[in-house]
């Protein structure tokens, strides 16, 4: 049997030890780590790709390729984090094919919009949820983070909603930790402007109706 | 302290990462200022709502065809 080296009393991360696994040819360890990350994959392309089957095809191209180079994967990053930067570059992909051949970088249209000071200032009702059914939620929910510019939506997205540290979106997305503080700073305000149109008291929507 | 120096610590905040007296700072100027009070707490419950609505999900049956097409393709690696 195999031993995975660790120095001192450094917990062992259990991915790594399915990766070791894996890399001896067991391929039911490598199945566990499709189930554990395959809905956080897919979640991610489709932000990136905005298209279903893309984000279907992303899902197991980046599977692939990650069971092919393996043997690359050192252990000094996560798994997981590891895994997200091989989805996102296969989502740039998949979008470059769509766009015909253009390049498509995650630096895409991130100066067109500045929105770092907050206009509406009015507060939200108490319970802005409890105004819209889970449908109508989805939909404003998906309608606002789209209309963010790409290199902005991906940081907020891996950071805010998936949880990765800043050193891990900055490590997934190739940026630097300034580039990722100040695009989350500018998306989270963006979301929140475009947002408040739906949520805020007295608004067109909200109020006691 | 200024709206515009406010608003340049709002993730720190958001995230827990400032020091005891930054935030002592920035609570006094809350403390002063309704809008930057309503900045921050729209913007929380805006990372809230994203967090707790999962707006694209994979349908289990098409899970479980991928699963099974990336494992056929694995073992023949």
């Amino acid at each position: 049997m195999s031993t995975i080296q660790t120095s001192g009393t450094e917990e062992v991360h259990p991915d790594v030890l399915l990766v070791e696994r894996a890399k001896q040819g067991d391929v039911q360890a490598f199945e566990k780590l499709v189930r554990q990350y395959d809905r956080q994959v897919f979640r991610i392309a489709q932000h990136i790709t905005q298209n279903r089957e893309d984000a279907e095809d992303v899902v197991q191209d980046a599977f692939l390729k990650a069971y092919e180079k393996l043997d690359q994967f050192q252990g000094n990053s996560k798994f997981y984090t590891w895994l997200v930067r091989i989805a996102v570059n296969e989502s740039l992909m998949r979008l470059r094919k769509r766009r015909t051949g253009r390049m498509v970088s995650i630096d895409e249209d991130v100066e067109t919009e500045d929105g770092s000071m907050p206009r509406d200032l009015a507060d939200w009702s108490p319970d802005p949820e409890a105004q819209y059914s889970q449908s109508e939620m989805a939909e404003i929910l998906k309608k606002t983070i789209q209309g963010l510019p790409q290199g902005f939506r991906v940081v907020f997205v891996l950071r805010d909603v998936e949880g990765l540290s800043t050193e891990e979106t900055a490590e997934s997305l190739g940026l630097s930790i300034p580039a990722v503080k100040s695009r989350l700073l500018r998306a989270r305000l963006q979301l929140r402007e475009r947002l408040a149109k739906y949520f805020r008291k007295n608004g067109k929507n909200g109020g006691g109706k | 302290m200024t709206c515009t120096e406010f608003l340049a610590q709002l993730d720190e905040l958001i995230d827990d990462e400032v020091t005891v007296s930054l935030r002592a700072d920035l609570e006094e100027h809350l403390r002063e200022c309704e809008h930057c009070e309503i900045t921050l707490h729209t913007t929380r419950k805006t990372i809230e709502i994203y967090k707790s609505h999962e707006i694209y999900e994979l349908p289990e049956d098409v899970r479980t065809r991928l699963e099974q097409a990336i494992m056929a393709k694995c073992r023949k690696c």
